[in-house]
């Protein structure tokens, strides 16, 4: 997955690097704004009233 | 020597066993991360929005109020004298909609949440512009009874985070365009979640309220759902707002 990654990415290697750090920071942001809390909000319970 | 459809064959297997090893090991990094977030980052960020969420509502309240002052000085009329026993009494607002601000010194110097009705985990307690809800069926602020708030333990903000770090007689600060609700810590239980007494209007009896309440509630043990913390202070005194901010709330917040 990740060499036929790197073949696919263009330019020289410095390029690469920059475009595959670019491409992690962006998968973490998108993780981090829309699927971590979908998944805390879904899937684990939290509870703090009373009650319910 | 093993004919060429024998290699075709073995390498196709390579490249799986490499694709599916990156699956693994990227999903593994995922939940990590995920971890790290659930725990720690998450809330740091979302704490910061509430907050400034919560700074710039009662900033807004800050603004109208000097106003109200300068008009009074231009008709002469004086301001209202000393700290009022008897607290202006909040209508209950439409659920979802905020009224007041929570300000509790004990829980961080810039610590200020928003406070909005109903404990609706999606629209409220979830909320990274709120993070702290009023239980409906509890008494309004002001009224003589029980006010009684929830909020999270750990996760999306943490507003109660630190709710076991309060001690007897801290202040805690309710804030509405009316001015500052003053209550003191008064002590803490562990109950089931099952436990609608400590709503009651003098929690935990059924009998009639001489007091103003406040009650906090949240998770216990930190981070599951076998427990509820529950926080109760006493109302101690109302102070308007052309009074000024009381001193452990003014100050650079």
């Amino acid at each position: 997955m990740y060499s036929a990654l790197w073949r696919v990415l263009p330019g020289p290697r410095w390029l690469k690097v920059i475009e595959a750090v670019v491409l992690g920071i962006v998968i973490l942001s998108l993780c981090v704004d829309w699927v971590f809390p979908w998944v805390a909000e879904n899937f684990i319970q939290s509870e703090s009233t009373v009650g319910q | 020597m093993p004919s060429r459809r024998a290699l075709r064959r073995k390498r196709r297997v390579a490249r799986l066993r490499e694709i599916g090893s990156d699956v693994l090991i990227t999903l593994g990094v995922i939940v990590l991360f995920f971890y790290l977030w659930y725990v720690w980052l998450g809330d740091i960020d979302a704490g910061a929005q509430q907050a400034s969420a919560a700074t710039s509502l009662s900033d807004s309240w800050e603004i109208s109020a000097a106003v109200v002052i300068e008009f009074d000085r231009e008709s002469g009329t004086s301001q209202g004298a000393g700290r009022s026993p008897n607290p202006p009494v909040v209508q209950l607002v439409q659920q979802g909609k905020s009224f007041a601000t929570m300000i509790v010194p004990r829980f961080g110097k810039h610590f200020e949440r928003t406070i909005e009705e109903s404990v609706d985990l999606k629209t409220v307690l979830n909320d990274y512009t709120a993070g702290v809800g009023h239980y409906s069926s509890s008494s309004a602020l002001g009224a003589l009874g029980n006010f009684a708030l929830a909020a999270h333990r750990g996760t999306f903000g943490a507003s109660f985070g630190q709710i076991d770090q309060l001690r007897i007689g801290d202040r805690i600060y309710i804030e509405t365009k009316e001015g500052w609700y003053v209550y003191r810590f008064r002590n803490m239980e562990f109950v089931y979640s099952s436990e609608l007494t400590v709503l009651n209007d003098v929690p935990r009896l059924s009998i009639v309220a001489k007091e103003r309440i406040l009650t906090m509630t949240t998770c216990h043990p930190k981070g599951t759902i076998s427990e509820r913390f529950i926080a109760y202070s006493v109302f101690e005194s109302f102070v308007p707002r052309e009074r000024g901010a009381p001193s452990e709330v003014a100050g650079d917040r």
